[in-house]
């Protein structure tokens, strides 16, 4: 388990990821409505070539462009914790 | 094509219905009923406006992504105003939808909140917020439905109790529970605000008499600040955090999962956007759709239509008709039946040829925006869009556009910067052909063979590139990253998909009804004055020596300039070789926008620019078609 925060828009596909720091800002606010806030767990679903990113939260699944992707960092987590996602 | 008022893209269905709504049970005069204001508030894609259209009678688009409502609709039920609004995440003024939501709640006396029952932890940050703001709020607690096949259990009275306003369950779908709206319109009430917030707000509420305002300022809305005069507040995220946390702890009460189960949907959804599976799986959407819209209806369908109904049967039974009482060969019987008669061509171009192909493009498109595909499309070309400037949301307005550029066009408002809006009307005059217009480039196509259709796409996919690489390159500024929520994939239901299908095809049909009779009495009319031949003698170096067309062709262009795909119809009856059929296509396909859509374009865009593009097509449409002539003829 890693714990040095990587930029989100590099994680494996499938990991369980924490979520260690989201920019200011507009994209900042609208992921806080959305549930993704720092200390929170999410995954990551897919990462399509180009950098694009698809998370998981609860239910939710949310895609992020590269260039918002690139500044959120993370760090991994231990996997799969059946109860949760 | 749609009217452009704030009663929204679609007039009621019935302005009885609404008489009839408006005065059931109430013995109240008009004055004193227009009283009460209710706003349909909610995240994107949660239900609103299948509750507005139940409520109002009225008919608005309902699709599975969100931003299928990007404007405010108004409507009517008993005593109150009913408002549907372009769903939002929080209140604030981010986008320009946000703004119009932004306003209407601070208005309105009851704010009723659709929420999305599967996504509470989504869902209820806005449920929050509202009551914080001190708002009479009912909760439409939807799709009740989904939370039973997903094995999730909501203690509905649990979180009523917390959130302090009243909590009723349904099913938009299927419209069980709505016979409680009445109730929740009642019983709405102000909820439990965060207590951490009273001193803060009490404070500001000094300023601005209301407790709405005086959140939003310190939450750090420019718009409202300015209007009571005084600066914003810098505590937005410390307050979002807070209400976050809140959330969070009323979910961990109230919502329990029985079991988790992956539902075959779920699992479409993430191949959807997977490289290795999304693309096969677009190559197949496609393809079905080419198989229906350019197989099915564009040839036997319209062959059947055109030929036999139109040209066989309709065509001499009305010539018959007309010519009993007057001669075909007088001015008014050249008019009326000649080449470009206004009963016989031109009823058959609309009923015949585009009607068919109308109705299976909408309908194509009616079960691509029910499926949920769409959001994921968007994801998966984000990244090829970057490059021409755009995010892949734009994928959605741009996807549309193939149904009416015009409508289409509006729907550029759910993009995230005015840049961006820019770049994507742009692209959608340029170079996306509407359904009607398309229809007849489907059926000219369908003649030329493979390589003429191989050939058209190609050329017009490079101008679409080019347009949004060179606005790309000159407009200041940068892309806004992709972040879309993906809702859940569904299978289309077919109530929905047909009623939207009806709607949009007759809405289409109204609109260019006139303009194609108005069309053909002026090319009828130039024909008989003379003033055809004049046109095409001047426009004979570009036609003939450009181009390499016939010298008729340039009839095409102007009907084109009334309707893109009025010029296409233009073209049908000349005898092109395939070569030629191509030129002429791509030509008129980037030919001049429509009249509407070139109004939608003023109105979202400005006038400058909307005659940059008007004036760029001629531009572009010339150059193109004539560069590839000279390549190919
Ligand atoms: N299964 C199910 N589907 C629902 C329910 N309510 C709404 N839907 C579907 O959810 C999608 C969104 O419905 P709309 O009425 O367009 O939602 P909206 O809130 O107006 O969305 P925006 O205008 O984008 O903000 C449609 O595909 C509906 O068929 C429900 O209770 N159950
Ligand atoms: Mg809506």
């Amino acid at each position: 388990m890693k714990t040095i925060p990587i930029p989100l828009h590099q994680v494996k596909r499938g990991s369980r990821l924490i979520i260690s720091e989201i920019p200011d800002g507009r994209a900042k606010a609208q992921l806080i409505r959305l549930g993704v806030v720092k200390g929170e767990f999410i995954r990551c679903l897919e990462r399509l070539p180009g950098g694009t990113i698809v998370i998981q939260k609860h239910r939710q699944e949310i895609a992020i462009g590269v260039a918002l992707a690139r500044s959120i960092l993370v760090t991994y987590a231990a996997p799969e914790n059946p109860s949760k996602a | 094509m749609h009217n452009q008022t704030d009663t929204g893209p679609f007039q009621p269905a019935s302005p009885e219905h609404i008489e009839k709504h408006r005065h059931v049970g109430l013995d109240v005069s008009e004055t004193e009923v227009h009283g009460l204001s209710v706003a349909l508030v909610g995240n994107p894609n949660v239900g609103k406006s299948l509750v507005f259209n139940y409520l109002s009678g009225m008919y608005v688009d309902v699709s599975n992504y969100p931003g299928t409502t990007v404007e405010l609709i108004k409507g009517h039920y008993k005593a109150y105003d009913i408002h549907d609004t372009p769903g939002v995440y929080g209140i604030s003024a981010f986008t320009a939808e946000e703004a119009v939501t932004r306003d209407i709640v601070l208005s309105a006396d009851i704010v009723l909140n659709v929420v999305d029952a599967v996504h509470l932890e989504r869902d209820l940050f806005l449920t929050q917020q509202l009551i914080d703001m001190g708002k009479k709020v009912a909760v439409i607690l939807n799709f009740m439905d989904e939370v039973k096949t997903l094995g999730l259990r909501i203690d509905t009275k649990l979180l009523s109790s917390y959130l302090g306003v009243p909590v009723f369950e349904t099913t938009a779908t299927t419209r069980t529970g709505f016979d409680q709206l009445d109730d929740a319109l009642l019983q709405a009430r102000r909820g439990e605000q965060d207590s951490s917030l009273h001193h803060k707000l009490h404070t500001m509420l000094s300023v601005t008499g209301s407790e709405a305002e005086a959140l939003l300022i310190l939450e750090g809305d420019e718009a409202t600040a300015l209007r009571h005069g005084v600066a914003t507040g810098h505590d937005r995220e410390l307050l979002y955090i807070g209400r976050r946390n809140r959330v969070n702890i009323v979910i961990n009460a109230v919502l329990s999962e029985t079991n988790t189960r992956t539902r075959l949907a779920t699992l479409f959804g993430r191949w959807a956007v997977n490289a290795w599976t999304g693309i096969p799986l677009l190559l197949l959407a496609l393809y079905l759709i080419y198989l229906f819209v350019g197989k099915l209806v564009a040839q036997d369908v319209v062959s059947f239509t055109e030929s036999t109904l139109g040209k066989n049967l309709w065509e001499p039974w009305i010539q018959g008709i007309v010519t009993r009482f007057i001669s075909p060969s007088s001015w008014l019987g050249t008019i009326l039946v000649g080449e470009f008669g206004v009963v016989t061509m031109t009823v058959t171009y609309l009923l015949f040829l585009l009607l068919p192909l109308v109705i299976a493009f909408y309908l194509s498109l009616a079960i691509m925006e029910d499926s949920g595909y769409l959001p994921r499309l968007a994801t998966l070309v984000d990244r090829s869009l970057n490059s021409i400037g755009l995010n892949g949301a734009a994928v959605i307005p741009l996807i549309l556009g193939f149904g009416c550029v015009t409508m289409a066009t509006i729907t550029t408002r759910l993009l995230g910067s005015e840049r961006e809006k820019t770049i994507a009307a742009a692209i959608l005059q340029f170079a996306i052909p509407c359904s009607a217009q398309l229809a007849v480039v489907a059926a000219l196509l369908a003649g030329a063979g493979f390589g003429a259709i191989l050939i058209y796409s190609i050329t017009i996919f490079i101008v679409f590139v080019a347009v949004g690489t060179v606005l790309d390159r000159i407009l200041p500024g940068a892309t806004t990253p992709l972040l879309i929520d993906l809702p859940p994939m569904r299978l289309p239901r077919l109530d929905n998909v047909l009623r939207k299908t009806t709607y949009r095809t007759y809405f289409f049909m109204k609109e260019a009804t006139p303009w194609f009779f108005a069309g053909a009495l002026g090319v009828g009319i130039l024909q008989v004055t003379g003033l055809l031949t004049v046109w095409q003698n001047l426009l004979a170096p570009l036609t003939t020596g450009w181009l390499q067309l016939p010298r008729e062709a340039s009839t095409a262009f102007v009907m084109g300039m009334v309707r893109r795909d009025f010029g296409a119809a233009g073209l049908y009856v000349l005898a092109l070789k395939p070569h030629q059929v191509v030129v002429a296509l791509v030509t008129i396909t980037l030919f001049t926008p429509c009249i509407a859509s070139l109004m939608v374009m003023l109105k979202e865009r400005g006038w400058k620019e909307a005659l940059m593009v008007w004036t760029g097509t001629w531009v572009v449409a010339f150059f193109v078609g004539g560069v590839l002539s000279q390549i190919l003829i």
